[in-house]
């Protein structure tokens, strides 16, 4: 069959979530004329999220029509190369997105900017512990930016989403009731922080008493009724609960859907194609240019879009991706570590400790919306990790998500799984226990990798990608230490019981832990360990990005959302003030 | 529990007879109707089952199913070539004939005890399917027992909305949560589910929301 060729248009963007939208508005904006590609379905926030169908946690949790369709598209996973990867048959430790809006339509709205230290890690760990300290195996490295220059890209992204907080460090000026140890902010947050629940003043109060210093982590869920900076109105969170993993029948949750995409509707340069699904990038004889993308269209057409530009902001599994199936960039080999395209793919530790009370009862439910009161003392490189042993890092928080009744229910360590006791455990203890919980760094390793997969294939006859990963001895050294700080932390809280979570010495894809899959397409300023440059370009192909979680060398703590906004933020500057006068290499 | 009991309407769209008679008395372990109130059983969890395998989930409709099919690690998750369907039509027919043949009466004919002591031979995979794990069956029926008692009724099980209310849970959130979020005093309210609003058995506010009856703490325990 051969493709219909349609006219060229300035830029072709693939995926409409967090990157997508933001970098269509940015360039339509400028006068290009842009057209988005989305392989999900377009949605109507007042009919298809409304009140008070949104209030389902099984229709939206366990069974939702906006997650990816694994029967069409998944990936394989093994542990490690002597297994044979096989496929993610359904939705287990994350769940990438499938709708106009992308993952972040149903994120939990967690706005944490990484600190300075994350951007530079292999510089700074280098120069603090020297060389050796770094795991042998692990493929430790800088983002080729500085805080400094992309701290203006976090503003502006925060001015989008909306994001509440309170600044700890202004300038370099610490501020009371923030967060002492975040990178320098050259303002306040555009709105106020959270309200502390009880379960948070309980925390603060111990963490506290322990040397720490609590604050109120920042959240894109609306803390008053917002304009933004695309002038998008968004109302105050009702702290109704069903947040991750549902859209927000209430618009309060900053996302592509509610703070970008109508604004960007209005933008006459502008065309969105949803159920589109792009097989490939296009490159010309030279394989230096991109000539666009081809995609399959909603009626199963096979379409070739030209383009000047061509901007991947998909998932970073999609990013990843599409570039093996374009033949863009040297894939990585694992045995010879040379090859870059799906070099350093990494995910996100977590792990928590519960406290059980008999003598106080909580309202787990009212909640959402990121209400958290955390501290930072374990992120980054602020204790000195010379005597710990272990690199990396972690937030540390109470959350008030609001607990929903099939998963949200949490019980002490040696109640049996179902039955009586069971019963009369849930019973007792679903509004009595609060929970401790980790958010922590996973870095890459030389054998933690992305590339496709021999045996399965899509729907449309392509290769699955294949993710080989697991964890490693430095981050179960951390996880190890984390648990310990959170025990103590739970015991000054004098409950009745403690519990915790053992997720065990192996990764697996079942049981959700996070949507926080990086790497695969990483940047740097070292064509032989990146895939694009300090401004998301590929350096294969220079009218080619490739921008989102993809691009991430490690996955430092603080949740991924965040940056990648920024990162749009910033390689959408990058494209409309240098590049389109000079198009070509940006470094 | 008869069929005529059944208010979601007195028909099962993919459950046998004695796939819902197995069901009605396994679930019940899983979740017993004690002094707190309410089991699974009279929750309608049977219901639920039927439902979801009836539905899009039942036959693996967003789920990854080409082949080849193989076994598999723990971390690698679902591997099994059944949907859902067919692992509770497989399964609860092997069940059956292992009972007949060791205690010559099926599952739902044996006495509680005898129940109680092969549903935990099941989960510990100590009994040997012709076609598939014990154990995964196991997992699968715990997993939509947890599912059926806890989600709203508009699926046909948590009857009464009994799940929620031994949770002290109320459901649709109302449009006070704003203020409350702050409260160190537990919140109780009659639950409301979506099923009531659709139905209207609950009106809403301006906003959407549904109007609480706040209730005292312990009247949630009573059913």
């Amino acid at each position: 069959m051969s493709a219909t060729k349609l006219k060229s248009v300035d830029v072709v963007v693939v995926g409409s979530g967090v990157v997508g939208s933001i970098m269509s508005m940015e360039l339509a904006s400028a006068g290009m004329n842009v057209v988005c590609l989305e392989r999900g379905k377009q949605f109507d926030a007042s009919t298809d999220f409304h009140k008070p169908n949104v209030y389902d946690e099984l229709k939206f949790d366990r069974h939702s029509d906006i997650f990816q369709n694994l029967a069409r598209d998944t990936i394989t996973f093994r542990n490690n190369d002597a297994q044979t990867a096989l496929p993610m048959r359904e939705m287990g430790a994350f769940k990438p997105g499938e709708m106009v809006g992308g993952t972040a339509a149903h994120w939990g709205g967690n706005a944490r900017r990484f600190l300075p230290h994350d951007f530079e890690m292999y510089s700074r760990i280098k120069e603090r512990y020297g060389k050796s300290f770094i795991p042998e195996d692990c493929n430790l490295q800088d983002w080729g930016v500085t805080w400094d220059e992309i701290e203006p890209y976090y503003d502006q992204f925060e001015e989008i989403f909306g994001v509440g907080g309170k600044a700890g460090n202004l300038d370099g000026e610490i501020q009371p009731g923030g967060n002492p140890h975040e990178g320098p902010r050259s303002r306040e947050y555009p709105n106020p922080p959270t309200r502390r629940t009880h379960e948070g003043s309980l925390f603060a109060e111990a963490a506290t008493s322990l040397g720490y210093v609590p604050f109120q982590g920042p959240t894109a869920a609306m803390t008053q009724d917002y304009r933004n900076l695309y002038r998008v109105q968004m109302l105050e969170c009702a702290r109704g609960g069903f947040c991750s993993s549902h859209v927000c029948a209430q618009g309060a949750k900053a996302n592509p859907g509610s703070a970008v995409l109508p604004a960007l509707a209005r933008q006459p340069t502008f065309e969105l194609r949803p159920l589109c699904n792009v097989l490939r990038v296009n490159t010309d004889s030279t394989g230096k240019k991109a000539t666009g993308v081809t995609y399959i269209d909603a009626r199963g057409n096979e379409v070739e879009q030209p383009a000047d530009i061509v901007i991947l902001g998909a998932y970073c599994f999609s990013n990843t991706r599409l570039l093996l199936l374009s033949g863009i960039g040297t894939p990585y080999d694992p045995r010879t570590g040379k090859g870059v395209v799906g070099r350093n793919y990494a995910y996100q530790q977590g792990g928590s400790v519960q406290v059980f009370f008999d003598d106080r009862e909580f309202n787990p439910f009212i909640g959402g919306g990121q209400v958290n009161t955390s501290i930072d003392e374990f992120n980054g490189d602020v204790i000195d990790r010379g005597p710990l042993g272990f690199i990396g890092g972690a937030y540390i928080n109470t959350a008030t998500s609001g607990a929903t009744p099939i998963k949200g229910k949490r019980v002490p360590a040696g109640t049996p799984r179902w039955g009586g006791e069971w019963k009369k455990a849930v019973a007792h203890y679903y509004r009595r226990n609060m929970s401790i919980s980790i958010h922590a760094s996973c870095l890459s390793y030389r054998h933690n990798y992305l590339d496709l997969d021999p045996t399965y294939k899509d729907a449309y006859g392509l290769p699955l990608l294949r993710m080989t990963f697991d964890w490693n001895d430095n981050d179960l050294r951390m996880m190890k230490y984390l648990n310990e700080r959170c025990t103590e932390i739970g015991r000054a809280l004098n409950g009745s019981k403690l519990g915790g979570t053992n997720k065990g010495t192996h990764f697996g894809i079942t049981g959700y832990q996070s949507t926080h899959n990086v790497g695969g397409a990483v940047m740097g300023s070292d064509p032989s360990t990146s895939v694009v440059n300090k401004y998301l370009q590929s350096w294969d192909v220079s009218n080619l990005f490739v921008v989102g979680g993809s691009a991430f060398p490690q996955n430092p703590a603080n949740g991924p959302t965040e940056t990648i906004g920024m990162l749009a933020c910033w390689a959408a500057d990058a494209i409309k003030e240098n590049y389109v006068r000079n198009p070509g290499s940006l470094v | 529990m008869t069929l005529s009991d059944n208010p979601i309407g007195a028909s099962y769209l993919y459950l046998l007879e004695p796939e819902i008679r197995f069901l009605e008395a396994a679930v019940e372990h899983l979740i017993p109707t004690d002094e707190l109130g309410p089991g699974a059983r009279d929750a309608g969890v049977v219901v639920y089952i039927d439902r979801q395998l009836a539905g899009t989930w039942g036959v693996h409709g967003r789920q990854y199913r080409g082949g080849p099919w193989l076994e598999g690690t723990p971390q690698q998750g679902y591997q099994s070539r059944f949907t859902p369907q067919e692992v509770y039509r497989i399964a609860i027919r092997e069940i059956d004939q292992h009972c007949k043949a060791a205690f010559d009466r099926p599952f739902a004919q044996l006495a509680g005890d005898g129940q109680l002591a092969l549903l935990e031979q099941l989960e510990k995979d100590e009994i040997a399917l012709p076609s598939l794990s014990s154990k995964f069956f196991f997992d699968m029926l715990w997993r939509n027992t947890e599912e059926g008692y806890f989600a709203d009724p508009l699926y046909g099980g948590n009857r009464d909305k009994v799940g929620w209310k031994l949770l002290g849970f109320p459901g649709v959130p109302s449009g006070q949560y704003r203020e409350l979020l702050t409260s160190s005093e537990p919140y109780h309210a009659e639950p409301v589910s979506v099923l009531d609003i659709q139905t209207g058995k609950v009106p809403v506010d301006a906003e959407g929301f549904p109007k609480h009856v706040v209730t005292k703490p312990n009247s949630n325990k009573e059913s």
